[in-house]
């Protein structure tokens, strides 16, 4: 199944998925086509003016851009959606989309999507990382 | 190179880092990010304010690395998303933060996905103009005998001062660059009594500075933002401290905001003819009286009580027309248009910049008595309107070419 990570870029959380055979929609892929694309436009993400506009699909336009830019990239992973994970109350080491408007919808848009969900706080010793990860296993196995 | 440490949050989402690079190296000036630790909290602690936002935390730590001096840059650029309101609010802490615990200079900006390397150009040629010449803005003083020459759009503008008095002055229409200027040199070289070999230094600003600074042999050929901003706070006896700086321009207007006189933002409007002095132009043809009689009739009329639907130069004015019909009389209509030109700046324009008081409002429609009390009734204050306040950028170029004396 294809399982929407947040945040977005933790590599911690795609790792997992993939491990548990399911398909991460993780945020690392979506940038990787993009600087590898042979026309390299907008250093350094490859982000341009019509990807903002993109973001329209899921924030209005009085939205700053940055979070628009931001949901042009995600957003359409949400929509592939077909489970989640997410993590509260993480570092920025474990993964950062360095606005939190853009969380807050974020989080909102994979609740609206009403699939199988999975939230989680973030680990903060030994013990609560063995019940982080074994939840996580559960959770993915229990997909179907 | 000098180098423009960049603090900012959302740019690389937006689409516009590129164009934010590609002002920089125009001017000659290089984009660099100061390092920081991953670990934000001392940096947090210190400046005071936790905004939630991990990008703008960084912000905070890039900007005291700058003012630690572990991290060497010539100037800071600051921009956050455009309706942010935590980058907003962090954007000008910053910018005070930075202004207090370094000297280097700062230009903040609130970009949106359309921002483009033009738009940019203005605010790092600032920036650059800062860096390089330091020394230069910092005078506060004009001494010998020189002239300032200010080639606008609309306008073109000659001052010859000397020992920090006005001797000569002259304003006339722009035609042509070339001939404009000759026509206002020669007259305010007769207001002054002088010859041009008595000038002992030259500086020119505005758009046609390049061609007017190689004719004359000016020793300052510089760009506008700087030089008015030094002309206005010279005029008004604001030197020191935070100001705007409000021109209201018969085609675009520019508010600028400033430390000591250098200005650290300023936007800029020319979209609308209806937030412009062609409004009241407009507005004075169908009063039937001239311009110059227009500003103080609107100052008799009441601000509030001609009701107005549009902003726009061709429905709003026949809402005025309309009003004339019901009764209203010429002083209230004037006053309304004064109003709507007024309204229309501070929801359009002000609103992308901090206003800091006092507000200097200069420029040709600086005389209009109407306008002067609009504004000052829009943003609860009085502006400053300096003596031969449509003079600025000319006093600020014979000011600042003092120094090359």
């Amino acid at each position: 199944m294809k399982i929407f990570i947040y945040p977005p870029n933790s590599m911690i959380l795609q790792d997992l998925v993939e491990r548990f055979g399911h398909t991460p929609l993780a945020l690392a892929k979506e940038i990787d086509r993009r600087v590898n694309d042979p026309e390299l436009d907008s250093p350094p993400m490859n982000i341009t003016e019509i990807d903002v506009k993109v973001g329209l699909k899921y924030a209005a336009i009085e939205v700053p851009s940055g979070v628009r830019g931001r949901l042009a990239l995600f957003g359409p992973l949400i929509d592939e959606a077909e489970a989640a994970i997410i993590v509260n109350d993480f570092p920025s080491t474990f993964g950062c989309m360095a606005c939190a408007r853009t969380n807050e919808l974020t989080i909102y848009l994979i609740k609206q999507k009403k699939v199988p969900t999975l939230e989680l706080e973030y680990p903060t010793n030994e013990e609560e990382v063995e019940d982080f990860i074994a939840r996580i296993k559960n959770f993915l196995e229990g997909l179907k | 190179m000098i180098k423009i440490a960049q603090l900012s949050c959302g740019n690389d989402y937006s689409g516009i880092q590129k164009e934010i690079e590609k002002a920089a190296e125009t001017v000659g000036a290089k984009i660099v990010f100061p390092d920081v630790d991953i670990d934000f909290d001392d940096a947090i602690e210190d400046f005071g304010f936790d905004p939630v936002s991990p990008g703008l935390k960084l912000m905070v730590a890039r900007a005291k690395a700058l003012a630690d001096k572990s991290f060497e840059a010539d100037a800071v650029f600051i921009a956050t998303c455009f309706r942010c309101a935590e980058g907003a609010l962090i954007r000008n802490e910053l910018r005070r933060y930075l202004q207090k615990h370094t000297k280097l200079p700062v230009v903040m900006y609130s970009f949106t996905e359309n921002t483009q390397a033009s738009v940019l150009l203005t605010r790092m040629e600032a920036l650059v103009t800062i860096v390089k010449r330091k020394d230069l803005l910092g005078r506060e003083r004009q001494v010998g005998i020189t002239m300032g020459l200010d080639s606008g759009s609309a306008t073109t503008k000659a001052v010859i001062m000397q020992d920090n008095k006005i001797v000569g002055k002259y304003w006339s229409p722009t035609t042509t660059v070339m001939e404009s200027a000759e026509k206002v040199v020669a007259e305010a070289l007769k207001e002054a009594k002088m010859d041009l070999k008595d000038i002992e230094s030259i500086g020119t600003t505005g758009y046609g500075r390049y061609i007017l600074g190689q004719h004359y042999k000016a020793k300052l050929v510089q760009e506008e933002l700087t030089v008015n901003s030094k002309g206005a706070v010279f005029l008004a006896d604001k030197q020191k401290g935070e100001a705007t700086i409000l021109d209201i321009g018969g085609m675009d207007n520019k508010a600028i905001t400033v430390m000591d006189g250098i200005p650290d933002s300023f936007t800029m409007g020319g979209i609308c003819a209806g937030a412009s002095g062609r409004f009241l132009e407009t507005t004075a043809k169908r009063l039937g009286i001239e311009i110059g009689e227009f500003g103080g009739m609107a100052a008799k009329g009441e601000l509030h009580k001609v009701p107005m639907n549009s902003y726009c130069t061709v429905f709003g004015i026949q809402g005025l027309v309309s009003a004339l019909a019901e009764g209203y009389s010429k002083e209230d209509v004037a006053a309304a248009a004064c109003r709507s030109v007024a309204e229309q700046i501070y929801q359009q324009q002000l609103q992308e910049i901090d206003v800091r008081f006092p507000v200097i409002q200069v420029g040709g429609t600086s005389l209009l008595k109407g306008l002067v009390r609009a504004v000052g009734d829009i943003l609860k204050t009085e502006p400053v309107v300096p003596q031969n306040s449509q003079f600025i950028g000319a006093v600020g170029g014979a000011l600042l070419c003092s120094g090359f004396i």
